[in-house]
């Protein structure tokens, strides 16, 4: 089973209600109406993708990120998640705001842009990272906003939004004690919980 | 004629007649004394009976959804190319029931039959209908055929309206609702197009208070005009663009003639075969049901709760460059679906057709709705 499935599973509460911002073909949504008996329902702007959670049956509905969550109402949702899509939006600031107007918490995980390996070919190569979390060249990626562990935790702070939780993972979501210790150097997914400031 | 009916095609199919001789009360209050519906089904109903599907039928549609009456037909039922073997909707898998509603002009009971409290032909006099009566006679109609309940209700625009009706007051008979061009309520400019062209029809000097028929005239000038308007609500700009641009019909400006553009000359022929082949006070009939259609007002205008008993799962499909019933109000109804916690799946669909592409061969919306009739097919084993 998928890893990164399985760690989310485990911090949504049974039969919660569920939005997953960029669903894809829906493989979050469907190990969730297994594991935790979720209400969920997926956003996804890409055909196939949407032709995908047709055939499943899993609840879609098409609508592009960058044109904002406000046909939600607020606190119409227990989780609200974004995996791997922050870094591909126009507006990740406003669109964290929105999450947690609507959901009572988020889980958001994005590739880690100052991961060592980056960094290294940064430097070695002189070219913009292109790897195994970031795919593409400079010319054509979907990933128009890079940030690292401390980029997104000082917008954080600025916006007083609380974490609850920081998890730090490879690429294949494993972790050790090494980038536990220090995430913005070896950690190649980061991945927070996080929720209102009370 | 066609020379041969294609392999896809339901082949040559028959209307059949549904008397009900009890009288039913509608929504308005007024009370009709027996009626009859026509339908026509494609495909087998099978042992379990669970594969029945219901199309409902848009403003100007009837029973004749898919196949040929007869050979020397010059054109198959209004969505032929949706309904057939190995089409979306699949009669190698589904038992597909297809009526004309209530009102209709097809052979239904409606405004061209006699009353026979007076013997007299209905006329102006025929009863107002609505989207859930047209549902509650459909229901009727599902039971004389042995159908408890449909694997999906499906429709397009006013289709798709009765579809969501379905979905609310028969709420453990319909296993899935695919709504597509739809809205909750008209809006003020629909209604007012819908005016026009009931104005259009009423205006005639021949439609004589809608005793036309009595008086051996038809107002067909008027239900030309009607159409007219009617039809250009359905395309877009740039479907109207694309179509007919500035094309003149003699190829240069003659000034001061009577139709100078194609697409002058394009909805004048709109309007005139419409006219001779439809009835002007079913035409009003059902612009007035579409204006009437709001299942949120019995719920103190709360959509959310209008569809809270709905156990049905929902397909929303709209249309881009669709101004008639624009994406936003489906997303009206898919947001009220989520916030009544129902299962949803939504898709705006790019064309340039206007509303019109509910009826047409988009390769991505076939996709969707073939992808989702699969879905269906696969969950009962068919």
């Amino acid at each position: 089973m998928r890893e990164d499935l399985r760690i989310i599973a485990n911090l949504i509460k049974r039969d919660a209600r569920v939005l997953d911002l960029g669903c894809g073909s829906g493989d979050l949504l469907e190990h969730l109406a297994h594991a935790k008996n979720i209400l969920g329902y997926g956003i996804e702007n890409d055909a196939d993708e949407i032709a995908a959670c047709i055939q499943r049956g899993i609840n879609v509905v098409e609508h592009d990120l960058n044109e904002g969550l406000q046909r939600f109402p607020d606190k119409s949702f227990d989780m609200v998640i974004m995996t791997e899509t922050l870094q591909a939006v126009d507006s990740p600031h406003q669109l964290l705001d929105e999450m947690l107007r609507i959901g009572e918490e988020c889980i958001v995980t994005f590739p880690n842009f100052g991961y060592w390996g980056h960094r290294v070919r940064m430097l070695t190569s002189g070219n913009v990272p292109v790897s195994q979390p970031i795919p593409h060249r400079w010319f054509d990626t979907p990933n128009i906003r890079p940030c690292t562990f401390l980029d997104f935790e000082q917008l954080c702070e600025e916006k007083d939004l609380r974490v609850v939780q920081r998890l730090v993972f490879s690429s294949s979501y494993r972790t050790g004690s090494l980038m536990k210790r220090f995430p913005n150097l070896f950690g190649a997914i980061a991945f927070y919980r996080l929720g209102r400031a009370s | 004629m066609v020379s041969e009916i294609p392999d896809n095609s339901v082949g040559l199919v028959k209307p059949l007649t549904q008397r009900f001789d009890s009288s039913i009360t509608l929504q308005s209050g007024a009370k009709l004394p027996g009626f009859e519906l026509v339908y026509e089904t494609y495909g087998r109903l099978n042992e379990e009976r669970d594969n029945a599907v219901l199309i409902c039928h848009a403003l100007s549609g009837h029973h004749h959804a898919a196949g040929y009456h007869a050979r020397e037909d010059t054109k198959p039922g209004w969505w032929d190319n949706c309904i057939g073997p190995g089409k979306p909707i699949d009669t190698d898998h589904f038992y597909v029931l297809s009526l004309n509603n209530l009102g209709g002009c097809h052979g239904t009971t409606g405004p061209t039959s006699i009353n026979p409290d007076t013997g007299e032909i209905y006329g102006p006099t025929f009863p107002t209908v609505t989207v859930k009566d047209w549902v509650q006679t459909q229901h009727m109609l599902a039971q004389t055929l042995g159908i408890d309940k449909f694997a999906a209700v499906i429709g397009g625009s006013l289709g798709g309206m009765q579809a969501m009706q379905w979905a609310i007051d028969y709420p453990d008979r319909v296993a899935h609702a695919l709504l597509i061009a739809c809205t909750p309520k008209l809006s003020a400019q629909n209604i007012a197009f819908n005016e026009i062209a009931r104005f259009a029809i009423s205006s005639d000097p021949e439609f004589n208070g809608g005793h036309y028929q009595t008086s051996g005239e038809n107002p067909e000038r008027g239900l030309g005009l009607a159409r007219m308007v009617g039809h250009v609500t359905y395309l877009s700009d740039d479907a109207m663009g694309d179509r007919f641009g500035r094309e003149l019909k003699s190829g240069d400006i003659a000034l001061g003639q009577d139709v100078e553009f194609q697409v002058e000359s394009y909805l004048h022929y709109q309007g005139e075969t419409f006219s001779k082949l439809f009835d002007a006070n079913t035409y009003i009939l059902m612009t007035r049901a579409l204006d009437y259609f709001d299942p949120a007002r019995e719920f103190n205008d709360d959509l959310v709760r209008a569809l809270a008993n709905a156990q049905a799962k929902f397909l929303v499909a709209s249309f881009t460059s669709d101004w008639r019933f624009a994406p936003e109000r489906s997303d009206t109804i898919v947001d009220a679906l989520i916030a009544a916690g129902k299962d949803v799946i939504s898709t705006t669909i790019e064309s340039t057709f206007g509303h019109d592409s509910f009826l047409l061969p988009i390769p991505r919306y076939f996709g969707v709705l073939q992808a989702y009739m699969g879905r269906i097919a696969r969950e009962r084993g068919l």
